[in-house]
């Protein structure tokens, strides 16, 4: 497409601006967690540490469990991110190849699920946890957080399990293959990158999840990064900036990292499950 | 996303699957063995779906009628649409109901014009570009308990930046943006928007990726100015894009928490105080599940007849245009 020149400019300060809203906070926030109490404490903080210290990355963890949230998190969001892999990849590759009633009232459940309000599903699970003995316990929070992140699981599992050719199945089948050693031996290796991309989707959202932590959690020693991150932030709202910011900007760091690994596969996934008709 | 691409979709998959049925009589067994072994390979996932999911969400809607409560000993007990006559006359949720109103418009609306401009730069060949993309998508992958106190620091009174600039700009000295009366709306709606531009933006360039290119040059050689070939060529083909996540934004950010609940906790004085966060106030504050649950079932209801609303409109008017 041909533009015109101030076309040309006019979109490049389009694109700077949209960099600087975007970015700033988070520049302000890493310079915010190298700042030395001095610095914050003055009236005219600037854009870059004056002398960069780690100083408030060890309070951060001298008054927070962070290490032992960080392993919870960890721990919650490996355990739903295997678990809502295993369970979603049979049902989406169900729902993508068959057109039965029953792969209609999935991908019904899928929309559905979406719209209602989180406060409606926690008490009722909040009960049944109970009544299991499993709130303020990992495993519960674990089930909570499979349920919750099958729907994009399955949104986007369907979006690749359509992308592998049919006929390739079916060559397998003429072939003689059973149906099984089908779906082993020509389905899972072209689906792979694919469940490995929802798998690893999956794990960030309950990685960044909070409200069900929340709730669920009530003893500091289960509780996961989020809800810890919190605690920074005392009664009155009033907060410990520097030591808040690095906490929060290491909770940030493993999302932003597997994030820059499945970036591009999330779009693809999107596309296909959204735009491919 | 579903909403709309549903329709397109199951024409496509309706195709697919008489060509299925085809193929299958001719080469017969797979296709029996695959409605036999569907089974198999739904119900792992079904059995959660139905015992997480579906029937916690009846569950609650049936709490709505009840007098549950938290750590009552007394058996709870059915007491009919009492829940609602007192949400009815309950000031303080209908205030809270118009804030949630107010919030999810003023953060849908500007999100999508937001993402639908930096999508369409990034869908141009433009310098920079992978840096744009890859800066677009970082808030959606932060913690929303980050982002709140990312922005919290933002606009801290003393050491935030935003008043740091004003100060430098000599726009006088800065306020306490979060906890004025009047600015604390308008802050949290601002962080609303940062935080959901990454998903719209990512949509909106999925479907602009699939926008007919031919079409828009063959535009462009007949003379449509860039208004033009966006009206007749490119919004055509991104609507049900559009449509679909205007309206999954729209309910993501009415029933949205955290961002709020870090950023002001409801605060000052309910000026900021979600559905959601009056919901789970009432329920795990108060121990009020009953009534929580019939809050829940207002929002769920008030935001479907909407949407429903919002969505037939739309394609009406899509229809004439």
């Amino acid at each position: 497409m041909r533009t015109s020149a101030t076309g040309r400019v006019g979109q490049y300060l389009a694109l700077l601006a949209y960099l600087v809203f975007l970015a700033f906070p988070f520049l302000w926030l890493v310079s915010t967690a190298f700042k030395s109490p001095r610095e914050l404490g003055s009236l005219r903080p600037g854009w870059f540490p004056e002398d960069p210290t780690l100083a408030n990355f060890r309070q951060a963890f001298d008054e927070q469990p962070l290490l032992r949230a960080a392993g919870n998190s960890l721990l919650a969001a490996a355990g739903a991110a295997l678990i809502a892999v295993l369970l979603a990849t049979p049902l989406a590759y169900v729902m993508a190849r068959h057109r039965t009633l029953l792969a209609r009232a999935a991908t019904g459940w899928v929309v559905v699920s979406q719209a209602f309000p989180l406060v409606l599903v926690i008490i009722p699970l909040f009960l049944v946890l109970k009544n299991l003995r499993l709130i303020n316990s990992l495993p519960g929070l674990v089930m909570v957080y499979v349920v919750w992140a099958l729907p994009f699981a399955l949104w986007m599992l369907v979006g690749y399990v359509r992308a592998v050719p049919v006929e390739l199945e079916e060559a397998a089948a003429v072939d003689g293959a059973g149906r099984l050693r089908t779906l082993v031996s020509v389905t899972a290796p072209l689906l792979a990158p694919g469940i490995v991309a929802t798998g690893l989707f999956a794990f960030i959202t309950a990685w960044n999840e909070f409200f069900f932590a929340l709730v669920l959690l009530k003893t500091p020693e289960k509780q996961t990064l989020p809800v810890v991150l919190t605690h920074f932030i005392g009664a009155e709202g009033v907060a410990d900036l520097g030591p808040l910011a690095a906490a929060a900007f290491l909770a940030t760091l493993p999302s932003l990292l597997v994030f820059a690994v499945i970036q591009r596969r999330i779009t693809s996934g999107m596309l296909t499950g959204a735009v491919k008709s | 996303m579903s909403l709309t691409t549903e329709g397109r979709g199951s024409e496509g998959r309706g195709s697919e699957g008489r060509g299925g049925a085809r193929r299958a009589s001719g080469t017969g067994p797979p296709r029996d063995l695959v409605s036999h072994g569907a089974w198999f390979l739904v119900l792992p996932a079904l059995l959660p779906i139905l015992v997480l999911s579906v029937g916690p969400l009846l569950y609650g809607i049936l709490l709505a009628f009840t007098d549950a409560q938290s750590g009552r000993t007394e058996p709870t007990q059915w007491i009919g649409g009492l829940n609602f006559r007192d949400l009815g006359h309950d000031t303080l949720f209908w205030e809270s109901f118009r804030i949630g109103l107010v919030w999810a418009v003023g953060v849908t609306v500007p999100q999508f014009l937001l993402a639908l401009g930096l999508a369409l730069l990034l869908n141009q060949e433009l310098r920079l570009r992978w840096l744009a993309r890859a800066l677009a998508i970082v808030p959606w992958a932060m913690p929303e308990v980050v982002v709140g106190i990312m922005w919290r620091l933002v606009y801290s009174p003393d050491a935030g930046v935003l008043n740091e600039t004003l100060r430098d700009l000599g726009l006088g000295d800065g306020r306490d943006w979060l906890s004025g009366l009047a600015t604390a709306l308008p802050a949290v709606i601002v962080v609303g928007v940062w935080a959901g531009m990454s998903q719209t933006t990512v949509a909106l360039l999925a479907g602009l990726q699939n926008t007919p290119r031919e079409l828009h040059e063959a535009a462009a050689v007949d003379g449509a100015g860039a208004w033009r070939r966006f009206r007749t060529v490119t919004w055509p083909a991104l609507r049900p894009v559009a449509l679909a996540i205007t309206a999954l934004n729209f309910i993501w950010n009415f029933n949205s928490f955290a961002l709020v609940y870090v950023l002001t906790s409801g605060g000052p004085g309910g000026r900021t105080r979600l559905p959601m966060l009056f919901a789970y106030e009432e329920a795990f504050r108060y121990g009020q599940f009953g009534y929580a649950a019939a809050m829940g079932c207002v929002m769920v209801a008030v935001i479907s007849v909407l949407l429903a609303l919002f969505l037939v409109g739309r394609l009406r008017g899509g229809d004439r245009a």
